[in-house]
């Protein structure tokens, strides 16, 4: 509530147990009353029953006088946490709300159990930090910590009224207080051979003092974490929060102060600030952009530049910005900048960075331009990265260096920085002083060795927030026991399609196979042509654990050497993969086909298959091509083929797009796991086939669900991009003396067909390359929130996702809406709710899109493997864009992308010139425009083992003045043009 | 600021309560000598008074009278001082006429109106301080005027609303707690043949919940009836002991 100005009189009445329904609790009544401003302005009194009971039990085991046990573990009766020099006997925690808040994460760590949260702490953590709250109510939910909330507030014996003149953190405090007293004094009534006490942690002076003062055990979370003697390595991870004392330290203030909230709040509402997202360039520490929350059509996209501008905020901030003068403002910057100081207060250098931002540009490219006032809400998470150790041998101030490099390098202390030095570490943020050139933090957790392969994948992991943890025995307890058969009762509402010739066509090695398909020909010469997908929503039902962790999970996330489940192994490669020569349940989408690929019916029905054959795409192919073959599975092959390569036409006359991205896969070593060849990926016509029916089967689903939900129906959609995004492959077009039209999907997609040159092969896949980057990201939503259901990519008016519930959990909705839609199962309450829906659709776009960057993460730490045994090569590349002072290139042969920088630190800069019109690069007198062809020299850079990266250096053109290497060491082995490849965007 | 937690996961609501306990009932009968039946509630903070004519000739037009059963007249009110700001108007805009509606379906449905043809009962309840569960409160206090008045009814009305909050119903709900918008469910019972006399539901709620809140419902209504009853008794037995002198 607002301004909480007084608590006065609180009248206790009656004490003669009230009758409380139909329990018989004993109970005393009070009230509270407060004054409270509404939001018009105007100030009510409110008056609020407290309720206080003598019922609480008070969590501790081998407590008797407490009646009835709490749900859970609760406290054990004989506490065996660590041992502490301080404490020798047994002991209970109880930590006061700053604690809670900003210690954690030692408090996570499995070594502290037996934790008293009063619900006072509780309540204040809950309004002051959501992911704190979060993480708090998970350990009191896990058993093992042995972690309890006491609900205080409501214990006749430990409530207390506010007094007069005494703020409401005073009363908090005493509360707190009197419930460790109420706890000392309750744990001696048990009677035990040994008394267990309680111990009341706390950093606040005051508090600390005054508890002693009442005879009671305190100490400072740091007093009490350095006497645990078998953990010293837990001092490390104690936040670091800046005393006052810490502050004079160094008198140079860095930044300007951050403004209250209060001021920050009456500002945004009379416009003088914005609120919005703050994002932190990737190329460029000193620079970010911030996305401005609303509607408003101008200034949503404001730029901050320079370090004081910054002022101290992180990616992914909620901030506050003022806009500056018109006079001030700046063009984005086209230059690539690191954050490679060693000196951590070197602030001269900063500021002829800042210059160099500065450089004259256009002005037409000036943007609005603002500067930070203030944090709304911080959105640090821990983050992973490495140590850089300090120079001086013995320091305990270290700064690391996160792998996400949006992210500044945060200072934090440890004794261990020997044995951190080339691991992979956790780090959390505790603050960001105005007198320190970066955030101060703590260590967290230590993942490994850097560029060992499990450690890189678990950063890769975590840096994307994919969940991988292997399933809770609650998740597990819900699969089907084996061994496992289809029962009368699973029949009840399925057709039995045993009888039919299905086979399913999947890449080499898969097993978790979602769909297969079969073709016939019908009595009244008409095709019956029948997609079957993996029947998931039937092992996975609504609501329980399984159901809620598939979808937290939201999609299985393929890394090259890793798959991470989105649903237990049984289930994705067993009971659910339609794999050949057994009977599994299916969800079926059957239509009736004339030989023009007309649609004549279309029916869904739950059904029982039994696939005859599971194919590569490869011996698919074999199969249609080879005239020998003539059984059923190949002649249902070829009707496939057969329509699909028509429905395909008429696709793509409808204006559905063809594009292209590099992709590359991996020849792994079969015993070591390291990469030993890359290949891009062949595409073969049956996988056209196998997706043609994929996105006929997704189509008619969506169709169905929607007429029949028209209000939550979950839907996927692909937005025209906005004209703009068209430019730069316009222009690049342009300079190569072709037109791209871009005002209907059909316009592109048939400029895009007509642009070949004859002297350039491989333009058109650049091209598509390019076109690909200019698409927005395809999203699901619910139908009953949003109206614009187009999908631009497949030209169709409307689209969902059926085909794959074994790796998204958005087809797992899709059938239950089908189901119910059927009539073949019932609804449940979450499923007709559209909010509901509207959150899981957040959900799983965030997660599929953080699972396709985890993939690329992936593939380039991959890449850079295959470079590390490969040595140096030199190869062709074609320039993707051109930036400031530096130019991007594709190899098309490793499908790999990678900057080609002009400027190298202690080295005469070279003249550069560019031109934003074209654009183009000039350096020295060479000049590097879009599609150029290269030729640059591949390495990895392993110089700097904290981001080990592929260096890309020119070779051809020759530069004067720069370095290029004379001989490259090895020429590339392979030496065969690679294929073309076509890929679609994706769906 | 976190919105209010309703419902704790230690399983204590806002103000202390478990998700089936009721507020502390108080309730006396016969506050008033002139009125023929009167009685006074309190359920937690919200305090209703009520008060019974009849049955008696028809007033103002006759044509309005019933020749086979008595007319059951009511009147809802709200004090101005019962809220936090003050009320304008105490009866007679839109919900106070619904409500009058309400007291009126469900007080037809308890008395032997069959008893008393061509006459009228005239029913007025007032609340004098609103903490939720208004309707509830007028209710019980109307059935204690009621049988005070001396009127035959077929059982006690007892009143009590329930919530639906984290997949727990949560019986006899305040006021911070109907602010919420979740689903509120009124259920006035006549507890020993469990018939209802009224239900009513505001906001959206699954079907499958809906048998799990009406059982709280219910519960709570016969814990309230346990209440009034007692009331009954002891006012019986006080006014007997002061005839018996």
């Amino acid at each position: 509530m607002l301004g909480n100005v007084v608590r006065v009189a609180a009248v206790a009445a009656s004490g003669g147990g009230g009758r409380l329904g139909s329990s018989a609790a004993g109970a005393m009544l009070t009230s509270r009353t407060f004054l409270k401003r509404t939001r018009a302005g105007a100030v009510v009194k409110v008056v609020r029953e407290h309720y206080l009971r003598d019922d609480i039990p008070c969590g501790a085991a081998a407590c008797r006088l407490c009646g009835a046990r709490p749900a859970g573990a609760g406290l054990e009766a004989r506490p065996a946490g660590a041992a502490s020099h301080l404490c020798p006997g047994p002991h209970y925690l109880l930590p006061d709300t700053n604690l809670l808040l900003h210690q954690i994460d030692i408090l996570e760590d499995p070594v502290i159990k037996n934790v008293i949260v009063l619900q006072t702490v509780l309540q204040e953590v809950r309004n002051r930090s959501a992911p704190v709250y979060k993480r708090v109510r998970d350990m009191i939910a896990n058993p093992e910590k042995h972690f309890y909330s006491f609900t205080n507030e409501h214990h006749r014996e430990t409530y207390i009224e506010q007094e007069q003149g005494e703020n409401s953190n005073d009363r908090n405090d005493r509360a707190i207080r009197v419930a460790v007293k109420w706890y000392n004094e309750h744990l001696k009534k048990m009677k035990n051979e040994e008394n267990i006490q309680v111990i009341f942690l706390t950093n606040d002076r005051n508090n600390k003092e005054k508890a002693l003062e009442e005879g009671i055990t305190a100490y400072t979370c740091e007093e009490y974490i350095k006497s645990l003697m078998a953990n010293p390595d837990l001092v490390d991870r104690l936040a670091c929060i800046s005393d006052e004392g810490k502050e004079i330290e160094s008198g140079k203030i860095f930044f300007p102060e951050h403004l209250p909230l209060s001021k920050l709040q009456q500002g945004i509402k009379s416009g003088i600030y914005l609120q919005g997202t703050y994002r932190a360039s990737r190329d460029n520490y000193l620079e970010a952009t911030v996305w401005v929350h609303g509607d408003a059509e101008e200034n949503k996209e404001i730029i901050i530049q320079g370090l004081k501008h910054l002022n101290r905020a992180v990616h992914e901030d909620i901030v506050a910005v003022e806009l500056l003068a018109k006079d001030e403002w700046v063009a984005p910057s086209s230059v690539v900048l690191q954050d490679d100081s060693q000196n951590e207060d070197d602030i001269e250098n900063e500021e002829e960075k800042e210059n160099i931002l500065k450089a004259s540009v256009n002005k037409n490219m000036l943007r609005p331009t603002g500067k930070v006032v203030g944090i709304i809400k911080r959105n640090w998470r821990p983050f992973c990265g490495m140590l850089s150790k300090s120079q001086i041998k013995e320091a305990r101030r270290h700064l690391f260096t996160p792998a996400d490099r949006r992210i500044p390098r945060i200072r934090i202390e440890t004794r261990q920085a020997d044995t951190l030095e080339g691991q992979r570490i956790i780090v959390a943020i505790d603050g960001w002083p105005r007198n320190s050139r970066y955030p101060n933090g703590h260590f967290v957790k230590n993942l490994g060795n850097a560029g060992d392969k499990e450690t890189e994948t678990e950063v890769l992991l975590l840096e994307h927030d994919v969940p991988h943890q292997p399933f809770s025995q609650a998740v597990l307890s819900f699969l089907p026991k084996m061994p496992w058969s289809i029962t009368e009762k699973d029949m009840k509402y399925r057709e039995d399609l045993r009888q039919l010739c299905v086979c399913s066509v999947d890449p080499p090695g898969c097993t978790d196979i979602d769909d297969a398909l079969h073709c016939r020909e019908l009595e009244n010469g008409n095709l019956e042509v029948g997609v079957h997908i993996a029947d998931v929503s039937h092992f996975i039902r609504p609501g329980n654990a399984l159901d809620e962790e598939s979808a937290k999970r939201g999609t299985t996330v393929y890394l090259c050497e890793k798959r991470i489940d989105m649903v237990p192994e049984l289930l994705s490669s067993n009971l659910c993969s339609l794999r050949s020569n057994v009977d599994r349940l299916a969800f079926s989408c059957i239509w009736e086909m004339n030989h023009k690929a007309e649609i004549l019916k279309t029916r869904f029905t739950k059904s029982v298959i039994n696939s005859k054959a599971s194919l590569t795409y490869a011996e698919a192919q074999m199969r249609i091509d080879s005239a020998g073959m003539n059984d059923d599975v190949t002649t249902s092959l070829r009707g496939l083929n057969k329509l699909a390569k028509i429905l395909k036409k008429k696709r793509i006359d409808n204006g559905a797009l063809t594009l292209s991205s590099p992709e590359v896969r991996f020849h792994m070593d079969s015993e070591t796991h390291d990469p030993i060849d890359l290949q891009t990926k062949e595409l073969k016509e049956t996988n056209s086939m196998v997706e043609e029916f994929m996105l006929l089967a997704n189509i008619s689903v969506a169709q169905k669900i929607y007429d029949e939900f028209s209000e939550f129906a979950l839907l996927r959609k692909h937005p025209a991009p906005p004209p703009s995004n068209y430019d730069i492959l316009v222009k690049a077009a342009k300079s190569k003396n072709l037109e791209i039209k871009t005002d209907s999907a059909k316009a592109l997609a048939e400029s895009l067909d007509k642009a070949e040159s004859p002297a350039f092969p491989y333009l058109n896949t650049l091209l598509r390359i390019l076109t690909t980057r200019c698409m927005m990201q395809a999203v699901y939503f619910c139908s009953g929130m949003d109206n614009d259901f187009h999908h631009y990519g497949l030209a169709s008016p409307i689209y969902t996702h059926f085909t794959s519930p074994i790796r998204r959990y958005a087809d797992i909705i899709v059938h239950r809406l089908l189901a119910v839609a059927i009539g073949a199962d019932s609804t449940y309450p979450e499923l007709t709710d559209k909010h509901k829906l509207a959150d899981l659709c957040k959900n799983l776009n965030y997660r599929h899109k953080m699972a396709q960057y985890a993939q690329r993460a992936s593939v380039a730490f991959h890449t850079q493997l295959f470079f590390k045994t490969k040595g140096e090569v030199n190869e062709d590349a074609y320039i993707l864009f051109v930036r400031k002072n530096a130019i991007v290139v594709l190899i098309p042969k490793y499908g790999l992308e990678g900057t080609v920088f002009f400027e190298e630190k202690d080295k005469t800069k070279p003249r550069l010139d560019y031109n934003s019109e074209v654009p183009s690069l000039t350096v020295e007198d060479t000049t590097f425009r879009i599609f150029d062809k290269v030729k640059v020299n591949i390495m990895l850079d392993a110089s700097n083992i904290q981001h080990q990266k592929i260096r890309m250096v020119l070779v051809e053109p020759k530069i004067p003045g720069k370095d290029v290497p004379a001989n490259p060491t090895t020429e590339a082995s392979v030496s065969n043009e690679p294929e073309k490849k076509k890929k679609k965007l994706q769906k | 600021m976190a919105a209010l937690e309703l419902l704790s996961d230690e399983g204590y609501r806002a103000d202390g309560r478990r998700a089936a306990e009721l507020r502390k009932v108080r309730a006396r009968m016969g506050v008033f000598a002139q009125a023929d039946g009167s009685a006074y509630i309190e359920q937690g903070n919200t305090k209703a008074l009520a008060v019974v004519y009849g049955p008696h000739e028809m007033r103002g037009s006759r044509s309005k009278a019933l020749h086979d059963r008595a007319l059951v007249n009511c009147q809802y009110s709200m004090a101005t001082f019962s809220t936090s700001e003050r009320k304008r108007r105490p009866h007679g805009d839109r919900k106070s006429s619904e409500m009058t509606l309400h007291l009126k379906q469900t007080f037809e449905a308890a008395i032997l109106t069959q008893l008393y043809p061509r006459s009228q009962i005239d029913i007025y309840v007032q609340i004098l301080q609103a903490d939720g569960g208004n309707y509830c409160a007028c209710v019980n206090a109307a059935t204690l005027a009621v049988i005070d008045a001396g009127i035959p009814m077929r059982d006690y009305v007892c009143a009590s609303s329930a919530g639906f909050v984290e997949d727990t119903p949560l019986a006899d709900l305040s006021y911070i707690e109907e602010a919420s918008g979740g689903p509120q469910v009124a259920l006035a019972l006549l507890p020993t043949s469990e018939q209802i006399a009224l239900l009513e539901m505001n906001s959206r709620l699954h079907e499958d919940h809906l048998e799990e809140v009406i059982e709280a419902a219910s519960k709570a209504c016969k814990a309230v009836h346990a209440v009034l009853d007692q009331v009954v008794r002891d006012h019986v037995q006080e006014v007997t002991a002061l005839l018996g002198d």
